[in-house]
């Protein structure tokens, strides 16, 4: 009798996907925005974002020689560039270098590989660096600057972005401060919403993102483009952007109906800070959200009320980094909670009692 | 009529077009036919024939071997070369007692059983008396003896007969085939089975990838008003006898029920033709259409295959190997087994062989899981792959029983969906096999517990017995000793 080996089980097909895939196809849907705001923030965000992500792959590499694992494979799943990509975005765009390497650090070597690497992390590396960076270094985490397009009048040159990023020589009166932050300031010295809001960019520009804010956040419509894109892809599913946005929107228009001298109205929340970027790039992390559909929608609605309640009440102008990690605490609840019925049986897992076949 | 959503599902290649075209070939007689007593789920046959025997086309050459199994025939005339262990198409290739079988090429036929003249007034027992001695088991690939299946009409209250021709696995057309080219025989068989099982209605579904067979089916189920034909949605695993059901009745089977629980008995489209057959003209199952396909062969077809042909014998017929295979395939790609070798016979349930190249496999190596919950989403048994496979990992079978690991029925929908390629139900049947194990492990030494317990509960009371007699038979002596004393006392 000839043998032939048999080196497989079924099934014997499988689909044409893999983790390479999927993180290449985020990052092409981040590719808009993030090229649009490293024209409008100019040459120190490029220079920044570059040792970002280079930082994240070259720690990634270290932590994978030090854990035995295989270094070529694994850095080719692109998860360490996106990990860098994400964190780059979320940081103030002419922020120093070792910003980005400290960062590249806390989102690598301490949030994703001590737990087992690649989809082990309990929480969102990117946004464990952003908290831990906001947290030591709060002046460097909070210089935010207007729009400096490229080649326009007043944009550093590469020799004035070196300067910056490399040098700390952060040009005086090129600060500003983020529409979010503008608001809680004015706010702590009694000047309500309603008024400090007229100072706000319009809704126009918050919207296109020619405003201050983080490396990456700023082009709501830019972003909502590449999450779509996503979504056409089957990549992510509506569950999580629509329910953060949802949360974040009724929260926010609630209370603004309530009391609108001192709660900002929803659509402001709406398209200010990283809503955007947080709900359908950072909430929508596989490996820190919930699996099932109705766990992501909870999980996504509770990220929406604390990005809420933080900007609200909480010390810091932004919380989508703090939700998002409050709300990865959750997720193995969540997903124990929200398991979904199995065939043929009840929610409590006995079989269906007979003659009641339509539950 | 209207239908109902089942949960999940994916929508694989096809690749059906290979050979959906293709007619049905019948298979040249090969020089040795090797019928294994073992083709169905059950007891195997007990051999009714001696080495050097000659035998007639469909001449029982063994008999049923208890109350579920199945007997086997001679598919053609010839002699009985030797009975003997061969593999098994099994993909332990363990040898099984088997039959070998030389044609002499005159292919006559023994003496049949009468038909049945008008099976729709002969009672239920005579039907499946002939089922049942025809050798006749499920087709679809379980192979159960569908006599038994055709019993449940005297134990539960039946509805619908409903005919699987779902054929939902990708390459595999035979059912498609032989509902295109032999629906007649197919709603004969049918409406023979719906008599017997005593169920005034019969739903015929069939996948909508197959127009042809659903016209076909149409036009031979439109003179009887208690046969419908009914196109189903293209979404694997529509086939599966439970989501079939769902998706024509929407009653959902209870977890440990049969389907005819709720009112259905699902019989498989070929397999109602062998019944047409049997009862018609007296003829056992001794042959079935297989697919072979696969970009490995070259020239895939659908072929009429006398059982106990070997497998080397349809892929020569198939033109051989235009490449050499990844995998050789018993069944569809997703559910299939792997077969171990060429040499192996044709059974009654084999649908499909099927001869893959790597690049058809996509096989990768498995990757870290990146929690994506795909295989949560299309679990059409509403499982968790992601937990149950993270706990089997471990070999916690406890939790994997307890998050349901039991319930799935090994579609294959979440490996073939898996991003990072982890052969998540490689690793539910696995803890399925090892699951019945220990539970086999624990009914044994309950078993053992409890005459271990007899026996010492047993010599215990013969201790005590014993004792008992002794303390008598010593009272007894001390109170004749004393009636003695007394007598000899002097008053």
């Amino acid at each position: 009798m000839t043998f032939l080996s048999i080196k497989n089980s079924a099934p014997f097909t499988h689909q044409v996907s893999s983790v390479q895939k999927i993180m290449f196809t985020v990052l092409l849907a981040l590719i808009p925005a993030t090229a649009f705001n490293l024209y409008l923030f100019g040459w120190p965000a490029i220079l920044l974002f570059t040792v970002t992500v280079g930082a994240c792959v070259v720690v990634e590499a270290g932590c994978l020689i030090l854990a035995g694992q295989p270094v070529k494979a694994t850095l080719n799943d692109y998860s360490a560039v996106l990990t860098g990509w994400l964190l780059a975005m979320s940081l103030p765009p002419w922020a120093p270098w070792w910003i980005g390497v400290l960062g590249a650090i806390f989102a690598i070597a301490l949030a994703k590989h001590p737990f087992g690497g690649i989809g082990q992390n309990v929480f969102n590396p990117a946004m464990v660096a952003r908290v831990a960076l906001l947290i030591s270094f709060p002046v460097a985490m909070t210089v935010w600057v207007m729009p400096h397009p490229l080649f326009s009048a007043h944009a550093p040159g590469l020799a004035d972005a070196i300067a910056i990023t490399f040098g700390g020589q952060m040009p005086d009166a090129v600060s500003a401060a983020s529409a979010l932050g503008h608001i809680k300031t004015e706010l702590s010295r009694g000047i309500p919403v309603s008024q400090s809001l007229a100072q706000a960019p319009d809704m126009m520009d918050m919207m296109l993102g020619y405003r201050a804010g983080s490396l990456g956040e700023t082009s709501a419509i830019l972003i909502l483009a590449g999450g779509l894109f996503l979504m056409a892809r089957r990549i992510i599913s509506w569950h999580i952007p629509l329910s953060v946005m949802g949360g974040v929107f009724l929260m926010g228009a609630i209370f603004h109906a309530v009391d609108p001298a001192r709660f900002a109205p929803g659509t402001f929340h709406l398209v200010s800070g990283a809503t955007f970027l947080g709900a359908f790039f950072i909430a929508t992390d596989y490996v820190t959200s919930p699996v099932s559909k109705k766990g992501q929608l909870i999980f996504g609605l509770g990220c929406g009320v604390l990005i809420w309640l933080i900007r609200t009440f909480a010390g810091y102008p932004e919380g989508v980094a703090f939700a998002v990690l409050l709300m990865n605490a959750l997720v193995p609840i969540i997903d124990q909670y929200t398991r979904p019925r199995a065939f043929g049986r009840t929610r409590k897992g006995e079989p269906l009692p007979l003659g009641k076949e339509n539950p | 009529m209207k239908l109902f959503p089942i949960r999940g599902g994916i929508h694989p290649d096809y690749r059906k077009e290979l050979t959906s075209e293709k007619a049905i070939v019948a298979l040249p007689m090969p020089v040795a036919l090797y019928i294994p007593l073992q083709q169905h789920i059950g007891a195997p046959a007990e051999v009714l024939v001696n080495e050097g025997d000659p035998v007639k086309k469909g001449q029982m050459i063994a008999r049923s071997g208890g109350t579920v199994s199945a007997p086997q025939h001679a598919p053609t005339s010839g002699r009985i070369k030797a009975i003997t262990a061969i593999a098994a198409p099994h993909p332990s290739g363990l040898a099984q007692t088997t039959i070998i079988l030389e044609p002499d090429g005159k292919d006559e036929w023994g003496e049949l059983p009468e038909p049945i003249a008008d099976p729709f007034t002969a009672d239920t027992h005579t039907i499946n008396e002939r089922v049942a001695a025809s050798g006749i088991v499920g087709m679809g690939g379980a192979a159960f003896p569908s006599a038994i299946k055709l019993n449940l009409g005297t134990q539960k209250k039946l509805e619908i007969l409903l005919l699987n021709g779902a054929e939902c696995e990708p390459y595999l057309t035979c059912d498609d085939r032989v509902m295109r080219e032999y629906a007649d025989e197919i709603i004969d068989g049918a409406r023979i089975m719906a008599h017997a099982l005593g169920v005034p209605r019969v739903v015929i579904a069939i996948e909508q990838n197959k127009p042809q067979a659903i016209d076909a089916m149409t036009r031979a189920a439109s003179t009887f008003s208690e046969v419908e034909v009914v196109g189903v949605p293209v979404q694997y695993p529509m086939g599966s006898e439970r989501h079939l059901v769902q998706a024509i009745t929407g009653r959902e089977t209870p977890a440990k029920k049969l389907t005819a629980d709720i009112g259905v008995v699902v019989h498989n489209v070929a397999t109602a033709r062998a019944v047409h057959h049997a009862v018609r003209f007296g003829r056992p199952l001794i042959s079935r259409v297989v697919t072979v396909s696969g970009n490995a062969v070259r020239e895939p077809n659908n072929i009429e295959v006398p059982i106990g042909a070997r497998v080397a014998d349809l892929i020569a017929f198939c033109g051989g190997f235009a490449v050499e295979p990844e995998s050789l395939i018993n069944g569809g790609p997703l559910m299939g087994q792997p077969l171990p070798g060429l040499d192996v016979p044709v059974i009654k349930g084999m649908s499909g062989i099927l001869a893959l190249t790597a690049a058809e496999i996509n096989q990768q190596p498995a990757s870290a899981c990146i929690r994506c919950g795909n295989c949560v989403t299309i679990c059409p048994c509403g499982l968790v792959p992601v937990e149950m496979a993270a706990f089997i990992r471990k070999d916690n079978f406890k939790v994997a029983a307890q998050l349901g690991v039991m319930d799935c029925v090994s579609c294959g929908s979440c490996s073939w969906l898996c991003p990072s390629h982890i052969p998540l139900v490689h690793y539910f049947n696995y803890a399925k096999g090892m699951i019945n194990a220990q539970d086999r492990e624990r009914r044994k030494i309950e078993q053992t517990r409890i005459l271990a317990e007899a026996h010492t509960l047993r010599v215990e009371k013969a201790a005590a017995d014993k004792a008992a007699t002794l303390a008598a038979k010593k009272a007894q002596a001390a109170a004749a000793a004393a009636a003695k004393e007394k007598d000899e006392t002097p008053a």
